[in-house]
């Protein structure tokens, strides 16, 4: 890819080569009006109203891509005639409720008629019954739809559900008089539109996906939207509050809407969630679980003296890392100050991969982010649960299957429909549990450079693979000349009479052959099947870009120091580019900024966990603090930046500043702090009020500031342990993994995510047990025991049980020691 | 109609005052007082009084007891209409007149019905607010909120008038036909067919 000029409307601009044109404009301020197009997506061609003239000839400028020295006009007689044309088209019977219709005004169809002009109408067409669907969580409106499929697009091509389809309208043909009148695009446009609606794959009339709702938030029109926003409020008396999720890693970033509650109560309430969603892809939890602010908290005086108090006597600080990164450092000065010993196991184990990850690459943090895998065309996941442990992950790598025409390799011990569903080009490796180390010494065999890698490694590698004899079937072909008796008339005589007639033909034979073929060892331990070696032949066609996505299994993992240098390793000896998926919203900040102990004392004051003394933004504690919604502060995300966030809505009770300052800190609010995270290596010192949050038009994000990655020096010794194969946890197995949309209490505590507490089982093998979904069972480990009631899953499979994290009630992390599988037995009470 | 469109204030009667300058001087001001005191012109006004006290050709309307017609396009307080076809509500919630009040008094909460419809649920107009300036009932697009002609809203309670069941048209004034539709402006007028375009029908 190389930086070219082109001109467009006589403005020469540079963009890269083989750049979409739509994209090039935009980035330059170029209005060129577009509506089924989504950055990011391929594009659909549904509303070609992007039509521009590029070098004489007419092209769509969402799928025509620049090439250097091209001239572009946006707008000619017969292009304003078909956009013209085409907006009226999609005026054609769409009903006249812009008064109650929940886009208020956010309607690219009002702002494309206004743009275009359209002020009467020539086109017409018997409209056909067009009800409204409640599909769950969404509601389809199809009188209102102008199937531009951008729900459809963002559906596969980002969030990879593939729920959404175009099924048939049912409509009568369009009169043929419009064939001869019409402008050609304007009819071949309407001639599809006329065809379709859109409607679900699973051929139900309920939505059954991870519920992002990303498709109510593409949609042009007010056809899809939310249902529990549905005529709740208008556009325009929202007031929107930029800001960074606080559920995930992943950072994203979102505009809370907010209003007063109603006529009574002028409170502000955040009503929906927006996105940016040319650039950004939210998932469930960050569309609908916004309202888990801790609303009832006060200045409750007797609740602060006794928190000062209870600091004063405490020796150990336990929190989560669903903290902002100013509050991190207010915990770490406290912890200079008084000596307090920090812990929080989750980002300790982090922390400590890091380094160990650090050792041998020489970096303190990893290389890559979400947005280069997003750019790969060969994603490998290794110890994550990915769809439910950062969502954007999930969508970079469905981004790279789809768009990219990329392949990935997804190895995990608990089955993942929805993964196996993203594309044909996935293959799940559903390996045992602690078989991590077997997953990345298999990757370093494939992909490694092996003239480099340590020698040692190599041996190692060599020792796995042997050879053997397999008897194979073949299929070959062959040409047989086969002799048909056929009758005929003859010409001459008028007679019927036989004829012989030579005819070859191929035919396919099965042929056994023996042949010696390479056995790795590492793949049989693994489970993957024979046919392994070929499907990854094709797989790797035509890839250049890799990108390795790991996750909290590792972190966790018995072995975890030998499985950082492993990561290390294949960063450093193979194409592959790292990225590590933070365990919880900030775990990479507190990594950073917090010096953490992993034993407590003997008093400790927990935030947002339960302890001696709790302070908790949950409104359960001791004391309330803020949650995420309701204050400012900035999150360090998976892609090493440290995002912004505002608060949404007020809260008037302490903060933990506020003990701060009475323990003797002196600092007036916590976003002073920000700027003070600069004395912390790879934090720029830059205030709160200086960071940006924002996307420009050609999609560069403009939020906050990016981490830098320090140096480190680097050991010489790159040595790895072997695989210990006696570690094996058997039985029934349970994994702590959350449901779609959920990820803490904090998302638990929302009115809209309504998933249900309780012990995971997929659907298959709920039907293989004695269990039904609603028996209450107990579940007991090595460690600890809990009862709840059986939840069916049909977004997992195989036999592994889910313990959810999000219910700190259910207290499934007492479960397993650290590494996130355990062995456990499963009885009904 | 014809006369009152003319906005030429230079034809048809009008003429300039001839004033006199003011004096600038000391001097022309005393003589100014001088002349106006010895001219006797109270007893002008004072016989004008008299005159009329003599007559009884009052024209004072002795309010409350009587009262002055209002025109059709008098804005007082404002009133919610039904529709004439169902009786049922004209109000769609669609907030624009909330949008336009430019003394932010009206709000409403609106939310989805039963039948899937946007319903308001509650609507209040703020009247120790409301300036009276029509925008509402301007832009409504249903002619729902309207003005009346009711001006008499004084109250010892501020809550008074505000309330949407006060506003609405009663139902047994539905039943005789009886609501008055509101002629000022935002209302249709009589030329309304002749303006739209018409869309073309496949039916």
């Amino acid at each position: 890819m190389s930086k070219i000029v082109i001109n467009i409307d006589g403005k020469e601009i540079e963009t890269q080569e083989g750049e979409f044109l739509l994209n090039a404009a935009r980035a330059n301020d170029i209005f060129i009006p577009a509506i089924c197009y989504l950055t990011r997506c391929s594009p659909t061609l549904a509303c070609r109203i992007c039509l521009v003239e590029a070098d004489g000839k007419q092209v769509y400028a969402c799928n025509a891509k620049a090439k250097a020295g091209m001239n572009i006009t946006t707008s000619t007689e017969t292009i304003e005639k078909e956009r013209r044309a085409i907006m009226e088209v999609y005026d054609v019977n769409h009903p006249l409720q812009c008064g109650v219709c929940d886009q208020s005004g956010e309607c690219e169809l009002q702002n494309y008629t206004l743009e275009i002009g359209v002020d009467s109408q020539t086109y017409a067409v018997k409209d056909v019954d067009r009800s409204a669907h409640d599909w769950g969580h969404l509601h389809y409106d199809p009188g209102l739809c102008i199937v531009c499929e951008r729900c459809v697009t963002a559906c596969k091509d980002m969030i990879g559900d593939n729920s959404l389809k175009t099924i048939a309208r049912g409509a009568d043909a369009l009169d043929a008089e419009f064939k001869e009148t019409m402008p050609k695009d304007a009819y071949a446009m309407w001639n599809k539109l006329n065809k379709s609606v859109i409607g679900l794959t699973n051929g139900t009339d309920v939505l059954d996906c991870t519920s992002c709702g990303e498709c109510a938030a593409v949609c042009p029109v007010g056809a899809l939207v939310d249902t529990q926003f549905m005529y709740k409020s208008n556009a325009w008396e929202l007031k929107q509050v930029p800001a960074t999720c606080g559920h995930c890693s992943a950072g994203c970033q979102i505009s809370y809407d907010v209003k007063h509650a109603s006529i009574e109560n002028p409170e502000d309430k955040i009503y929906r969630v927006m996105n940016e969603w040319n650039y950004v892809s939210l998932c469930g939890a960050g569309r609908y679980g916004f309202d888990y602010q801790n609303a009832e908290a006060t200045k409750d005086e007797t609740a602060f003296a006794n928190a000062v108090e209870a600091f004063k006597k405490a020796d150990t600080i336990k929190f989560t890392s669903t903290i902002t990164n100013e509050e991190a450092l207010i915990l770490e000065k406290l912890k200079e100050k008084f000596g307090y010993k920090l812990v929080n196991d989750e980002a300790k184990s982090f922390q400590t991969f890091l380094k160990d990850y650090s050792e041998i690459s020489g970096s303190t943090l990893y290389r890559s982010d979400l947005k280069e895998s997003m750019n790969s065309n060969f994603i490998v996941s290794i110890g994550t649960a990915i769809k439910t442990d950062n969502p954007n992950a999930r969508y970079s790598l469905n981004n790279a299957l789809t768009v990219n025409k990329g392949a990935a390799l997804y190895f995990h011990p608990v089955v993942d429909p929805i993964i196996d569903g993203l594309s044909k080009n996935i293959v799940s490796i559903n390996h045992k549990p602690l078989q991590e180390e077997s997953a990345l010494y298999f990757i370093l065999d494939l992909f490694a450079d092996k003239s480099k890698l340590p020698t040692d490694i190599v041996e190692y590698l060599a020792s796995f693979h042997s050879t053997k004899t397999v008897t194979i079937t073949e299929t070959i072909k062959e040409k047989v000349i086969e002799i048909l008796k056929e009758t005929k008339l003859n010409e001459e005589t008028g007679e019927e009479e036989e004829v012989e007639i030579e005819k070859s033909k191929m035919v396919s034979k099965k042929v056994s052959k023996e042949v010696e073929v390479d056995d790795n060892r590492l793949a049989t331990i693994l489970g993957v099947n024979d046919k392994f070696p070929e499907t990854l032949e094709k797989l790797l066609k035509k890839k250049d870009t890799f990108s390795l996505i790991v996750g909290p299994d590792l972190y966790n993992h018995p072995n975890s120091k030998n499985l950082a240098r492993l990561v290390a390793l294949v960063e450093k000896y193979s194409q592959f580019e790292i990225v590590m998926i933070p365990t919880l919203t900030n775990t990479l900040g507190v990594a950073l900024i917090n010096e953490l102990s992993s034993e407590s004392g003997k008093y400790t004051i927990g935030y947002n966990t339960k302890a001696d003394f709790t302070l908790s933004a949950l409104g359960d504690g001791d004391l309330d603090m803020p949650a995420i919604n309701q204050q400012e502060g900035t999150l360090t995300s998976i892609n090493k930046r440290v995002n912004p966030t505002n608060a949404a809505i007020g809260y008037d009770g302490y903060t933990l500043n506020d003990i701060a300052n009475a323990l003797g800190l002196e600092v007036e609010y916590t976003i002073d702090y920000t700027k003070e995270l600069g004395s912390i290596a790879g934090f720029t010192a830059l205030a709160f009020d200086d960071l940006d949050n924002f996307y420009t038009n050609a999609g560069e994000e403009v939020r906050g500031y990016l981490l830098e990655s320090q140096s480190v020096e680097v050991t010489p010794d790159e040595s790895v342990s072997k695989i210990n194969e006696s570690l094996i946890i058997e039985n029934d197995i349970i994994y702590l993994a959350n449901p779609v949309r959920q990820f803490t209490d904090f998302t638990n505590k929302t009115t809209n995510l309504d998933e249900e507490s309780g012990i995971y089982m997929s659907e298959e093998s709920l039907s293989k047990s004695d269990f039904n979904a609603g028996d209450t069972v107990v579940v007991k480990s090595a460690n600890g025991e809990l009862t709840s009631k059986i939840v069916s899953d049909n977004k997992i499979g195989g036999n592994i049980v889910v313990l959810p994290t999000f219910d700190s009630n259910l207290n499934s992390e007492a479960l397993v020691n650290g590494y996130r599988f355990a062995t456990a037995s499963i009885q009904k009470v | 109609m014809e006369q009152f469109n003319n906005r030429n204030v230079a034809e048809g009667g009008y003429y300039l005052v001839d004033i006199e300058d003011y004096p600038t001087d000391g001097w022309g001001k005393f003589k100014r007082v001088v002349k106006r005191t010895f001219r006797g012109e109270l007893f002008v006004g004072l016989w004008v009084v008299l005159r009329e006290m003599i007559r009884f050709d009052l024209h004072t309307i002795s309010y409350p007891e009587e009262k002055m017609p209002i025109g059709p396009r008098y804005r007082a307080i404002h009133e919610m209409k039904r529709l004439w076809e169902s009786d049922t509500e004209r109000c769609i919630g669609c907030g624009l007149c909330e949008k336009i009040c430019i003394s932010d008094c009206i709000r409403m909460d609106t939310k989805i019905d039963e039948n899937s419809r946007k319903e308001v649920s509650e609507y209040t107009i703020n009247l120790g607010r409301c300036i009276f300036c029509g925008y509402c009932a301007e832009v409504c697009p249903e002619l729902a909120i309207t003005h009346g002609g009711e001006y008499e809203n004084a109250s010892d309670q501020r809550e008074h008038f505000v309330d949407y069941e006060y506003m609405l048209t009663p139902i047994d004034v539905m039943k005789q036909n009886a609501q008055k539709e509101f002629e000022g402006y935002g209302a249709i007028t009589p030329h309304e067919d002749e303006r739209v375009k018409k869309t073309p029908l496949a039916y």
